[in-house]
């Protein structure tokens, strides 16, 4: 996984509340075994009319918005479905950073494991941003991980928080297999334990 | 595995704290995972990196792995000719099973089904166990007092190589529902009540664990389908705790317990339950008999009413971005502020999906039918959950008094509930439907979602309309 140091990028304003993980990416571009190509169907319902033309007015296809790699968004982003497509589509797409009042839960966990970056700011905050975003490819915002903190345009400076662990494996590009594997004794130990307090939940 | 306080623990203490296999200094705890069920859509890349990184599975034992989201339901399920890119992930299941030795159920096998429904039907799911799955309504084994919940790919890969997962704790959420539910109104009427009620993020961040007397007087498939919609409710995991209906349902089955292993396992899940006095970080309190019918008017299962309400108005909403959101979805969904939702007529009816496509479902659907006729504007599918429950109905003989109305009676799979192959609405077609998703294009793109029960999705096949089927 790439290493998520410091990101200074175009931010995009999508402020929809309960934006789910079908209006991210339809179930129609699902039929995939690899996990890039799809940042083509990000939000390919509202981006694109029927005839696959792109609609003029959806955000990600106004010409100050082509390269953003941070959303600003609405709460409750990622809800539904627990396909990991749309953190992928997200990221083929260019997307880095989403920043919104709040997740749900699934989405948010599969963000981290791709290189993406969650962060939760009160929608104050979030208003500001938007605010910002709205200013198209002027509005240039640096998310600074290490330091766990976001520069406006204008130099405003907004700090966030993260759960240290995803921080850790982000800032280092770790994959969490890895790591855990590094565990097997212990978890060979809790297996061993379980086999015996309950046998009927093993085979052999 | 044993925890030295004794303070009163809820059934979600317990089945975490049985699980722990690491605490981190950061709070997040390594997590042991029973089982894992697969599916064709969410596997394929969690194999691939498996593959190119060299790694095994931890245990193909915990492991099963079923097609339901991209199978054909047509008769001809043998021959049809799928969409190309749907065979290739059906391919890909079979062939990655095989390589990695993963008990597998083929698409004409009589097992075959939705991962949700096939899981406990083989005793796969059993209560204490933690279950997870690529696919959100892994909250539906639950109702066995499980641990289960949805993951993404990643995790799906990490669970694989592992057989754990990092996690941090959820937070406790006790909703009780008591008393007696009214003629015609069911589980899906609850779950749909509660999302109403907390709304779509109402349970994030928690499991929700469902109490009270109108829970308990649920069948196992009734606890399915109210654990199966927590999701909709933002909870990753629903849970309703084992008492002797949930071990009758798991006893006998293919991979459950035997003999005095059954009984060691028994006296186990009989510890499982809430102690008395455990607390919980938030509690909610329902009557049933508070509960009518429910239907959506919306694309967020929280655009939820009893079947007795009229479109709402969003100029009756302050809040500004509430205001737009119900404007953007009566415009999707061709509604009027103001208009009675019975008199919403429909085009396309869907019973069946891990929410509705039990044999209790198909029952209720069937009793709705039988020796009525199904509206002639209305094309009407019934879908079973598993083969095992569409051989079930036809030995009950609900298969032909369905079709004898006019409904069609298909092979199972998720079919259109999530329309991932040619199982769909067409634009602006509206659908009373048992699923659990009305997003936009859900269904189909363009297509309307309404969500109900199977007995008001009945119901509204007869009369070509939503309709209050305690009045049909
Ligand atoms: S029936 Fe629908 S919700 Fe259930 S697993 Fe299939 S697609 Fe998902």
């Amino acid at each position: 996984m790439d290493k998520f140091l410091k990101l200074r990028a175009i931010a995009a304003p999508l402020p929809m509340a309960n934006i789910d993980t079908d209006m991210i990416i339809p179930q129609q571009h699902l039929k995939t075994i690899k996990r890039t190509g799809l940042g083509q169907f990000a939000f390919s319902n509202i981006r694109y009319h029927d005839d696959g033309s792109e609609r003029a007015d959806f955000v990600l296809n106004k010409p100050a918005y082509r390269q953003a790699q941070i959303l600003v968004t609405g709460p409750n982003f990622g809800c539904g479905s627990s396909r990991e497509h749309a953190p992928w589509a997200l990221k083929d797409f260019g997307f880095k950073c989403v920043i919104a009042p709040s997740f749900a839960d699934i989405f948010y966990g599969n963000c981290f494991k791709n290189g993406i970056l969650p962060i939760i700011l009160p929608q104050e905050t979030i208003d500001l941003l938007l605010d910002d975003a709205g200013r198209g490819a002027n509005a240039i915002i640096t998310i600074d991980l290490e330091n766990q903190e976001i520069t406006g345009p204008d130099g405003g400076k907004i700090s966030f928080d993260v759960d240290p662990y995803r921080r850790h494996c982000l800032l280092n590009g770790l994959d969490d297999i890895g790591l855990t594997l590094q565990k097997k004794d212990v978890i060979q130990n809790y297996e061993a334990k379980k086999r015996l307090s309950q046998p009927w939940l093993f085979k052999g | 595995m044993t925890e030295p306080e004794q303070k009163p623990k809820t059934l979600y203490d317990k089945l975490w704290q049985s699980h722990i296999v690491e605490r981190q200094d950061d709070g997040n705890c390594l997590i042991y995972i029973d089982r894992q069920i697969i599916h064709e859509v969410t596997s394929p890349q969690a194999f691939e990196g498996l593959r190119q990184a060299g790694r095994q599975l931890a245990n193909p034992e915990a492991m099963l792995a079923v097609p339901d989201h991209n199978v054909p339901t047509g008769a001809d399920r043998a021959t049809a000719i799928n969409a190309e890119d749907s065979q290739i992930q059906l391919d890909a299941l079979t062939k990655n099973c095989k390589e990695f030795g993963v008990e597998y159920i083929p698409m004409l096998d009589d097992r075959q089904g939705i991962v949700h429904i096939v899981g406990p039907e083989q005793g796969f799911t059993q209560p204490g166990m933690t279950i997870v799955c690529g696919d959100s309504h892994t909250s539906t084994h639950g109702a066995f007092g499980a641990l289960a919940f949805g993951i993404g790919t990643s995790e799906v890969e990490h669970v694989m190589a592992t057989q754990t997962l990092i996690l941090k704790p959820q937070k406790n959420m006790r909703i009780d529902v008591d008393g007696r539910l009214g003629a015609g109104v069911t589980a899906k009427d609850i779950a749909l009540a509660i999302i109403g009620h907390i709304g779509t993020a109402g349970g994030t961040g928690y499991v929700i664990e469902f109490t009270g007397s109108a829970i308990r007087d649920l069948s196992m498939e009734g606890r399915m389908t109210l654990c199966n919609m927590s999701i909709e409710a933002g909870a990753r995991s629903g849970l309703v705790a084992p008492d002797q209906k949930t071990f009758d349902y798991v006893m006998g089955r293919t991979k459950s317990p035997k003999g005095a292993a059954f009984e060691q396992a028994v006296a186990y899940w009989k510890s499982l339950p809430s102690d008395e006095g455990a607390l919980y970080d938030k509690e909610i309190f329902l009557r049933a008999k508070d509960i009518a019918p429910q239907v959506t008017w919306g694309t967020s299962p929280e655009n939820v009413l009893p079947i007795s309400g009229v479109v709402p108005d969003p100029n009756d909403v302050e809040n500004p971005e509430r205001k737009v959101a119900m404007q953007r979805a009566l415009d999707y969904m061709g509604l009027t502020a103001g208009t009675k939702l019975q008199d919403i007529s429909i085009e396309r009816v869907f019973i069946g999906s891990c929410t509705n496509g039990r044999i209790e479902d198909i029952r209720a659907a069937a009793a709705i039918a039988r020796g009525r006729t199904v509206h002639s504007d209305v094309a009407a599918w019934v879908v079973p959950g598993s083969g095992l429950v569409k051989l079930q109905a036809e030995e009950e003989g609900l298969d032909q008094i369905l079709i004898d109305a006019g409904f069609e009676w298909r092979e199972p799979g998720c079919s259109m509930c999530l329309a991932m192959n040619a199982d769909k609405l067409g634009p602006r077609e509206r659908c009373a439907s048992t699923s659990n998703r009305n997003f936009e294009g859900r269904q189909g793109p363009k297509g309307r979602t309404h969500l109900m029960s199977p007995a008001m999705a009945a119901a509204a096949a007869i009369t070509g309309r939503l309709t209050d089927v305690r009045e049909l």
